[in-house]
C-alpha cells in the first residue's frame, strides 16, 4: 500500500512534469493545427543547449530562460518556413507538412549525435542529487525543483492566452481564421508569433528535461509518445486538460513502473494515446 | 494484356534472370550483403506508397510491420523450424492482418491522428517483444543458418535473389494498383474522402485493402532479416530509420508512379549503403532526412516529377 502511495506522489510531480514538456505541443498543434511531430526533437535540443550553458556554470533553469529568446526566434522561423511552403500552397499540404517535421526529427537527432555523441549528458546544480524525506516518502529534490518549474510555466502560459491580448488572438486565430481576417488582423503574423512562444516554452522544458534525470539524443521517440498523448488527452489546446492529463499519464506510468518494472514504461504513454485515439479523439476535455 | 504490360512483364524476367546469372557469376559476397538492403527497400518503399502515395495516408509505422515480420520468421524457426519460404508466407499473412487492423483505424483517424497511431503501434510491439523471453527478450537472439539450398553457393546469394523475386511481386501489385479501379478510388479518397464516399467509391473496403496489402509486403521484407543477420533485436528490427527510410524513398522518388519508390529506393539505398561502408551509420540517417527535407520543399513531385518536367519541355520547344 506504501509502495502505490510512493507510486502516486510520483506520479503527480512527473505527471506536472509531463504536462511542462507538452504546453508547447498544446498551442502548436492544439490551437495551430501544425503538425508538429519534431516537438520532441526540439525539447531535445533544449535539453542540450542547457548541458552547454551548464557548462559554463550556469544554473540550468537559469540556462532555460536565457535560451527562452533564441528558441522563440527559431520557432519563428520554422513557422514561417512552414507557412510560405505547405500552408499557403493548399493542396497536399497535410501530407507533406508530416513528411518535412519527420525529417526535421531525423534530422536534429543525428545532428546532435554527430556533435555531441550517444553518450548520456547530465547537468550539475545544487539542488540534483539531493532528496527531501516526508516520513517514510523519499523525494528528489530535482523532481520537486521540475514540479515547481512546470506549474509555473503551464499557468504562466495559461495566463497569457487568456489575459492578454494577443494571447487571446492566438486563441481566436484557432477558434476562426476567417472571422479573424474579416477583422482586419493578419492570422500568419498571430500564427508566427504563437508558434515562437510555444518554441521559447519548449526550450524551458528542455532544462527540465535535463535536471529530472539524463538525456541522449534519441531520447525524443519516447517522448513522441509522451507529449501526443497528454496534447490528445487533454482535448487539443486546453490549457488546464494539459496539465490534468499530465498528471494522469505521470500517475499510470508511476504505477507500471513500480508494478510491472521499468521495461514497460514507453507503452504505457503509446498505448493510452492509441486507445484514446480509437475511443475518443477529441480528448477528455475536447471541445 | 496491353503492350505496356508486356513490356513489364518482360523486364521484370530480365531483372530476376540478371539476378540469378549475378549470383552464379559474381563472387565477391559483400555486393549482395549491400544489394540484399537495397533491394529490400525497394520492397519497403513500394508497400509505402500503396498506402502514403495513393490513399494519402501517411504511415509512420512501416517499423512495426517490418519488425514484425522479422520476429515472425524468428518464432518459426525456433518452434518448428519452418523453411524460408513458409516463414515469409507466414509473415505476409500476418502483417495483413496487422495491416487490417490498422485499416480499422482510419475510419476514425485522418492525417497526423493516423500517423502518431502507427508510431505508437510500433513502439507498443517493440515493448512487448523487450518484455518476451521467449524470442529473446531485450538483448535479441542468434539464429543459426540451415545449410544452403542447391542451386546457390552461400546463404546471402540465396537471400538475395528471394528479395529481388519479392521486389518483382511487390511492384507488380503496385502497379496493377496503380493501373486498375483500385488506384482510382486510392486517388480518390486522397484527393477527397468525403466526395469520394458520396460518389460511390467504396472508401472503407479499399482502404482497408491497401493498409493490408501494404502491411503483408512490409512484413514479408521483415521476414527473410532473421537469416539474413543470423540476429535479431528489437531496438534495431523496430527502429524508426526503417520507417523514415520506407516514406523518404518513395516522396524523392515520386509517390504518384510505381516507378518512384523503386528510383528512390534504389538510389538512396545504394547512397545510404555507401555513406555507411565510408563514413558512418548515423550519417546515412541524417541524409535521409536532409533529402526527405529538401525533396518535401523544392520538389514535391519527386524525381518522377522532374523527369516528367523536363520532358515536357523538350517536347514543347
Amino acid at each position: 500500500m506504501d509502495l502505490l502511495l510512493d507510486a502516486v506522489i510520483f506520479g503527480l510531480l512527473l505527471g506536472c512534469f509531463y504536462a511542462a514538456v507538452s504546453v508547447g505541443l498544446t498551442v502548436a498543434f492544439g490551437l495551430l493545427d501544425v503538425p508538429h511531430i519534431a516537438h520532441p526533437a526540439f525539447l531535445v535540443l533544449g535539453a542540450y543547449c542547457t548541458w552547454l550553458l551548464n557548462g559554463y556554470g550556469l544554473d540550468p533553469i537559469v540556462a532555460g530562460i536565457v535560451l527562452m529568446p533564441a528558441f522563440m526566434a527559431l520557432g519563428m522561423a520554422v513557422y514561417r518556413f512552414y507557412y510560405e511552403t505547405f500552408e499557403r500552397r493548399g493542396s497536399d499540404a497535410g501530407l507533406r507538412g508530416l513528411a518535412f517535421f519527420f525529417g526535421v526529427v531525423f534530422i536534429i537527432e543525428v545532428g546532435l549525435i554527430l556533435l555531441f555523441g550517444v553518450d548520456q549528458r547530465l547537468v550539475e546544480a545544487a539542488y540534483i542529487g539531493k532528496s527531501l524525506d516526508i516520513g517514510d516518502t523519499r523525494l528528489p529534490l530535482r523532481m520537486l525543483v521540475a514540479f515547481a518549474m512546470a506549474l509555473i510555466l503551464t499557468a504562466g502560459l495559461a495566463l497569457y492566452l487568456s489575459k492578454t491580448f494577443t494571447g487571446r488572438a492566438i486563441k481566436a486565430v484557432a477558434q476562426d481564421e476567417t472571422a479573424l481576417r474579416l477583422m482586419g488582423a493578419n492570422p500568419v503574423r498571430i500564427k508566427q508569433w504563437a508558434f515562437g512562444i510555444a518554441t521559447a516554452v519548449t526550450g524551458l522544458a528542455g532544462a527540465l528535461l535535463i535536471i529530472i534525470g539524463p538525456v541522449e539524443p534519441t531520447i525524443d521517440r519516447v517522448y513522441i509518445g509522451r507529449t501526443f498523448c497528454v496534447v490528445v488527452l487533454a482535448g487539443l489546446g486546453s490549457m488546464s486538460g494539459t496539465l490534468l492529463a499530465g498528471i494522469i499519464l505521470g500517475i499510470s506510468e508511476s504505477i507500471v513502473l513500480t508494478m510491472l518494472g521499468a521495461s514497460w514504461a514507453p507503452a504505457v504513454s503509446f498505448g493510452l494515446l492509441l486507445v484514446m485515439l480509437g475511443i475518443r479523439p477529441q480528448g477528455l476535455f475536447g471541445r | 494484356m496491353t503492350a505496356r504490360g508486356y513490356r513489364f512483364w518482360i523486364g521484370a524476367a530480365i531483372v530476376l534472370s540478371a539476378a540469378c546469372v549475378a549470383a552464379a557469376v559474381v563472387k565477391n559476397e559483400y555486393y549482395f550483403y549491400a544489394a540484399y538492403v537495397v533491394i529490400q527497400f525497394v520492397v519497403l518503399a513500394t508497400a509505402w506508397n500503396i498506402l502514403g502515395g495513393y490513399a494519402g495516408y501517411v504511415n509512420f509505422g512501416s517499423s512495426a510491420f517490418f519488425g514484425v515480420g522479422a520476429y515472425i520468421a524468428v518464432m518459426l524457426i525456433k518452434w518448428l523450424n519452418l523453411p524460408l519460404g513458409l516463414q515469409i508466407i507466414a509473415a505476409a499473412a500476418v502483417g495483413g492482418t496487422l495491416g487490417f487492423g490498422v485499416g480499422l483505424l482510419t475510419l476514425r483517424l485522418r492525417g497526423i491522428f493516423f500517423s502518431i497511431a502507427t508510431v505508437a503501434i510500433t513502439i507498443i510491439l517493440e515493448t512487448a517483444v523487450i518484455n518476451w523471453r521467449f524470442v529473446g527478450g531485450a538483448t535479441g537472439i542468434q539464429i543459426l543458418r540451415p545449410p544452403v539450398m542447391e542451386p546457390f553457393e552461400s546463404y546471402t546469394k540465396m537471400l538475395f535473389v528471394c528479395m529481388v523475386l519479392l521486389a518483382i511481386i511487390a511492384v507488380a501489385i503496385a502497379r496493377h494498383i496503380e493501373t486498375s479501379w483500385i488506384g482510382r478510388g486510392l486517388r480518390a479518397i486522397r484527393d477527397n474522402e468525403e466526395a469520394a464516399e458520396c460518389t460511390g467509391v467504396p472508401t472503407l473496403k479499399l482502404k482497408l485493402a491497401a493498409c493490408a496489402i501494404s502491411g503483408a509486403l512490409m512484413s514479408a521484407a521483415g521476414a527473410p532479416l532473421a537469416m539474413y543477420q543470423s540476429f535479431v533485436e528489437p531496438a534495431s528490427a523496430f527502429n524508426l530509420t526503417y520507417s523514415v527510410s520506407a516514406l523518404a524513398m518513395p516522396i524523392i522518388g515520386g509517390t504518384s508512379h510505381w516507378l518512384g519508390p523503386v528510383l528512390g529506393a534504389l538510389l538512396l539505398g545504394s547512397v545510404q549503403q555507401i555513406v555507411t561502408v565510408t563514413v558512418s551509420s548515423e550519417l546515412n540517417v541524417l541524409v535521409v532526412g536532409v533529402l526527405l527535407v529538401v525533396f518535401v520543399v523544392a520538389a514535391p513531385q519527386g524525381l518522377v516529377g522532374l523527369f516528367t518536367k523536363v520532358k515536357d519541355k523538350v517536347k514543347g520547344n
